[in-house]
């Protein structure tokens, strides 16, 4: 139980995925310009990265480890995550066509978000069993989601900031987000796992 | 012939995939801290980029329109196996310093990107040369930014140190925040020289 409190507390505010170990960069720059998307792209994270991670492990561990198919692992992984996104985007539409709204458009960007694969990757070379991986995944992911919140709300409020010309747009958003990161930095050493 | 340069180059300078697209963001800051990473991994990057142009381009007329984006995913994910055996082969130390990062080539978004945008539509070679310029201006981005956060935050450049012991080297550029300074100031900058030359 202490192991997986850790868990959480490292893996959304010491590891930061976003601003500690630069996973989900482009998702984080590309979305995070209004709080509503950066909300949507969020939960959808947190979706996929607990259900890819679950099957992603599942595989590993019962299909890719005993045939000897570690080779596979990268070819199987991505694939298996492209199919689960598409499959989640059908299966939403269906049961659910209000989250539907909120999460469909940000649903295909997930697949080249290397936070997704990372985790799952991550999850089977640090050894963590089936429970560990899951709370690793959700968390990696809220952490992922604050990251993506906090940057949208600065984002919302750079937009009226005077900025001086070649700075404008990436570049200001850069900076920002190293500024966050150092603050980030403070959680540093506060527990390791 | 011409054309064939053009394709080339604009990957280099006109549409440099980091100071113009900003693509491939992930590696580009993570694995910086050392120049030595930084060229590795753009290589590795351009190698895998220029065998699944090559490789896609060629299959252009195979591929069923439909499902084409999780084929490119196969073709560029095997590529990225063969070149995760080879660095874990070859060249072990640079394998464990750049980590997760070498299997995530495959999620790199200038990779699929040029698939999608170039090889899937055009002739072998071209995309040939297509990738290798893409290649190269990411390669070549990487080597600047972890040029200036070696010399700044360790006081060296590919291991050499640079300043005697006197030197006291800046955290702030070998932390991962300083990846995101500096990467911002080298966009503001860019933005600064494309437009006082006017390359468009």
């Amino acid at each position: 139980m202490e192991k997986i409190l850790s868990m959480v507390f490292i893996f959304i505010f010491v590891e930061n995925f976003v601003l500690q170990r630069f996973f989900g960069i482009c998702p984080f720059l590309g979305v995070s310009r209004k709080m509503e998307t950066a909300t949507g792209m969020g939960m959808a994270v947190i979706f996929v990265m607990a259900i890819a991670t679950l099957v992603t492990w599942l595989v590993q561990i019962y299909i890719l480890d005993p045939f000897g198919l570690q080779y596979l692992q990268v070819v199987t992984f991505i694939l298996i995550i492209a199919g689960l996104v598409q499959m989640v985007e059908t299966v939403l539409r269906k049961i659910s066509p209000t989250l539907y709204q909120g999460l469909g458009i940000f649903l295909p960007l997930i697949t080249t978000n290397c936070a997704v694969l990372a985790v799952a990757l991550l999850a089977v070379r640090q050894g963590f069993n089936l429970v560990e991986s899951l709370v690793f995944a959700i968390a990696a992911a809220v952490g992922f989601t604050m990251a993506l919140l906090i940057m949208a709300g600065i984002r919302e409020r750079l937009e009226l900031a005077d900025t001086p010309g070649p700075m404008r747009g990436s570049a200001i958003t850069l900076i920002t987000a190293g500024i966050l990161s150092l603050a980030f930095m403070g959680f540093k050493g506060m527990l390791t796992l | 012939m011409n054309l064939y340069l053009q394709d080339f180059s604009k990957g280099i300078l006109k549409e440099n995939p980091i100071f113009r697209q900003l693509l491939g963001c992930c590696p580009t800051l993570a694995v910086t801290t050392l120049a030595v990473n930084g060229l590795g991994m753009g290589l590795a990057a351009t190698a895998v980029l220029v065998c699944s142009n090559v490789v896609i381009s060629s299959l252009r007329r195979f591929i069923p329109e439909r499902i084409r984006i999780p084929c490119y995913i196969v073709v560029i994910a095997t590529f990225v196996t063969v070149i995760d055996m080879l660095l874990k082969a070859f060249q072990p130390g640079l394998y464990n310093a750049l980590g997760v990062f070498v299997p995530l080539i495959v999620v790199n978004c200038i990779i699929l990107g040029r698939a999608e945008a170039f090889a899937g539509k055009r002739p072998v070679i071209r995309s040939l040369f297509d990738g290798l310029g893409m290649g190269l201006g990411f390669t070549l981005a990487l080597l600047i930014i972890s040029t200036i956060r070696e010399i700044a935050g360790q006081g060296s450049f590919f291991g050499i140190q640079l300043f005697g012991a006197a030197f006291e080297p800046m955290q702030l550029f070998a932390a991962p925040s300083g990846a995101f300074i500096v990467m911002g100031l080298l966009l503001a900058l860019t933005n600064i020289i494309y437009k006082r030359f006017s390359i468009e």
